[in-house]
């Protein structure tokens, strides 16, 4: 007998993220789509959560939920979307966009049902209080050159983002 | 109800996958396609934190490190789509062909 409650949460939180997921690319209104992305995000944060990986769920909800919204609905302010929403939304390319996503899932389906054998049969016994110690000895013991890099990479990123979205001065 | 594996997650991820693919392909506003390459790079994540499930935490730190080059990624786009806008006016894909030809 297994519990119940983690099987109903999984589904019921990947139904959530899905369902989202799509409302992300068929709302007219970008605004709609953040929106809807902010809710794919916050179920997918719950999905980690399920994983037992609470530090992952915390960085989830405060970077992408908190950070990146606002910086996608800051700019889609700025941006004119009245006028954007009285045009035709999708492009002429929409049907081969689709099959080729449909043989990308067909693959990918095709290559964990082949590949299950190579699981491993049950999950490793990870003391569920030591997360956040353990992940973070990992980024600074064994992953402490590419925590740098990282860091540096988002230095390069503000200072691109403010030299391109500054106003010419002339 | 059977109990929920490791498969079960990559599934979803791949099917958030699919749909952050469609949508880079067929939408024509800049700034959904750059949620779709969000989407796409959170199915990677789940993908991640799954398997450290099975293995050991190092999927976790990685899924981290792909979450500092998304806000990168989406802060230096989004600076893109601002110069963009008001050189052209819009935010329609299939109207950017300055290099095409």
């Amino acid at each position: 007998m297994t519990p119940i409650a983690p099987t109903f949460f999984f589904y019921f939180l990947s139904a959530v993220a899905l369902i989202s997921a799509i409302l992300v690319i068929t709302r007219k209104n970008p605004v709609h789509s953040a929106l809807a992305l902010i809710v794919t995000l916050l179920s997918l944060a719950g999905l980690y959560l399920m994983l037992y990986a609470p530090f992952v769920t915390g960085v989830q909800v405060i970077v992408y939920a908190g950070g990146i919204m606002v910086l996608f609905l800051f700019v889609i302010m700025l941006v004119n979307i009245e006028r954007a929403m009285k045009e035709e939304e999708f492009n002429k390319q929409w049907i081969a966009g689709l099959i080729a996503s449909l043989l990308l899932g067909g693959l990918f389906l095709a290559v964990y049902f082949k590949g299950r054998a190579i699981f491993p049969s049950e999950f490793t016994k990870i003391p569920e209080q030591m997360n956040t110690q353990q992940v973070g000895m990992l980024i600074f013991q064994n992953y402490l050159l590419p925590f740098e890099i990282a860091s540096l990479l988002l230095l390069v990123a503000i200072v691109g983002a403010v030299v391109m979205a500054k106003k010419k001065l002339s | 109800m059977a109990a929920i594996t490791t498969l079960h997650y990559l599934v979803v991820a791949a099917a958030l996958f699919v749909i952050g693919t469609v949508g880079v392909l067929t939408r024509r506003n800049v700034v959904i396609i750059l949620m779709s390459i969000e989407l796409i790079l959170n199915a990677v994540n789940l993908n991640l934190v799954a398997f450290s499930r099975l293995w050991n935490l190092q999927g976790q730190v990685f899924s981290i490190f792909v979450i500092a080059d998304a806000a990168a990624e989406a802060a230096v786009g989004l600076g893109i789509l601002i110069t963009f806008f008001r050189n052209k006016e819009t935010v329609n894909v299939d109207e950017v062909d300055l290099l095409k030809w």
